[in-house]
């Protein structure tokens, strides 16, 4: 008679797949990693881009963490997500031992590890650079990008669970180049004109972008754009759970 | 000893369209179970009520003695599953993928014995994304058996195999119920149904229209005519 393996086991197991999976795919890795390195070197040694008082370095590492969770949390697992459940992939997955709650929290651990990845590469990279973190301010740094996985792991699945996946492999990248320019990740919603700031600090993208320049630049825990990250995920994890759907 | 898997009065409406309209079949232990009809005669929906993945509107699954929706991870253990849209991760390697989902299931054997059976060796280390509709076929069916499951249900195993390939399914299903376990498939092959099948539930119009032995459904004509007589005006 078969059993299943222990409920840690399998999750482990499962995000450990995905994390690879992640690592693996060519395209995932040019958004997650490439491109926001990319936009490292630019603002960092290009100066059209505005950045704000200080050493460019500095307000640049924050924002492109904040860019690079939205490129994995985001993108890339709406993405993969809605592309596994057009062919089924999920619904297989909900049938094994693994079941449907195993695969959510192995998606969500997933990401979290490479986030991490992300972070080492690109702070090395900042470092290189010249980047001079306020090191106080890494707890705050930690709590904010917990919070930011949080929220756009939230919508990512409510995207990949309710649209076509072509939907939502146009809609998901689009998203990404929209909160790059305006979304205040990697340029400070301060610096945004009037009337688009206000909305842009109620944004997940702009509360993690602040929060990440918050903790980094000034070692200051940024409780108003935690706040709104909270929010964003809770609600986003409550339709999600409502409206999600399994297969196409 | 029940059944190893118990439909009674099974009923399924999408929207206006009624896919199981009053089903009723059983499968036994040991035993390959053939669910034969045309396309659109409710088999699909028929398995995925078995495995927990679509709740009936009414009526009553027992698989294992266990009402499938929304079952522990306990029963999906015992329960193989093969989707007819395969299920398979896009850019997986069929033997990693097989070695990722036997972790999921405690003790459970190396899976090279079903690698070389189904011939997956072969291909071990191209994508899914780029395998032959055959070859998925193979790897789909090889996920659904790696936890060696009391009970396995075929979504059409053998559809889009060339004919050698079958022959090999066909042998690995043949023993997997020779084993013990209950095989449940679905098909729309008359010939797949002769040759594998211990049972033989034939389904037409979200009901169904007869079940037996290859024996008993072949007294009067052969199968082919049964199942033309019967499905013709009810699908």
């Amino acid at each position: 008679m078969s059993a299943a393996a222990p409920a840690a086991q399998r999750v482990r197991a499962q995000a450990r797949f995905e994390a690879l999976t992640m690592l693996r795919n060519g395209e995932q890795l040019l958004v997650s990693v490439v491109l926001p390195a990319m936009v490292l070197l630019g603002l960092t040694l290009a100066t059209f881009v505005p950045l704000g008082t200080g050493r460019r370095v500095d307000l640049a590492v924050p924002g492109v963490l904040a860019l690079a969770v939205v490129s994995s949390a985001f993108t890339g697992q709406a993405i993969g997500t809605g592309f596994d459940r057009r062919y089924g992939v999920l619904r297989l997955l909900g049938a094994t031992p693994l079941g449907r709650g195993g695969l959510v929290t192995a998606k969500a651990l997933a990401v979290l590890v490479v986030v991490a990845i992300q972070v080492v590469v690109l702070g090395v990279l900042g470092l290189a650079l010249g980047w001079h973190p306020h090191w106080s301010g890494v707890p705050a740094a930690v709590v904010t990008l917990l919070l930011g996985t949080w929220a756009f792991v939230a919508l990512a699945l409510l995207l990949a669970g309710t649209l076509r996946a072509e939907g939502v492999l146009a809609l998901a990248n689009l998203v990404w180049v929209a909160l790059l320019a305006l979304g205040g990740v990697v340029v400070s919603t301060a610096r945004l004109p009037d009337g688009l700031r206000e909305v842009v600090r109620l944004l997940p993208s702009g509360a993690l972008g602040d929060a990440m320049r918050a903790a980094l630049t000034a070692g200051r825990a940024d409780l108003a754009s935690w706040l709104v990250l909270l929010l964003w995920g809770a609600a986003a994890t409550a339709l999600a759970s409502r409206v999600f759907r399994w297969g196409d | 000893m029940p059944p190893a898997v118990d439909v009674l009065d099974l009923r399924k409406r999408y929207g206006d369209v009624t896919a199981l309209d009053g089903a009723s079949w059983s499968a036994a232990s040991g035993e390959v179970t053939a669910v034969l009809g045309p396309n659109g005669a409710g088999k699909t929906t028929m398995v995925e009520c078995c495995e927990g993945l679509r709740r009936p509107d009414s009526g009553t699954v027992r698989v294992l003695g266990a009402n499938p929706w929304q079952s522990p991870a306990a029963h999906r253990a015992r329960v193989g599953v093969m989707l007819q849209d395969g299920g398979l991760p896009n850019g997986a390697r069929p033997v990693a993928l097989l070695q990722h989902l036997a972790r999921l299931y405690a003790g459970t054997a190396p899976d090279a014995e079903l690698v070389d059976r189904l011939g997956i060796g072969q291909f071990a280390g191209t994508t899914v994304r780029r395998l032959s509709g055959g070859q998925r076929q193979r790897v789909a069916l090889a996920a659904a058996l790696v936890g060696r499951p009391d009970v396995a249900f075929l979504d059409e195993p053998s559809a889009g195999l060339d004919p050698h390939a079958r022959l090999d399914v066909w042998d690995l299903v043949r023993s997997v119920a020779h084993e013990g376990s209950a095989v449940v498939l679905t098909t729309h092959s008359f010939e797949e149904a002769e040759r594998l099948a211990d049972r033989i539930v034939i389904v037409g119009g979200g009901r169904v229209v007869a079940e037996g032995t290859l024996g008993e459904l072949t007294r009067e004509s052969a199968l082919e005519d049964v199942y033309f007589s019967l499905t013709r005006s009810a699908a």
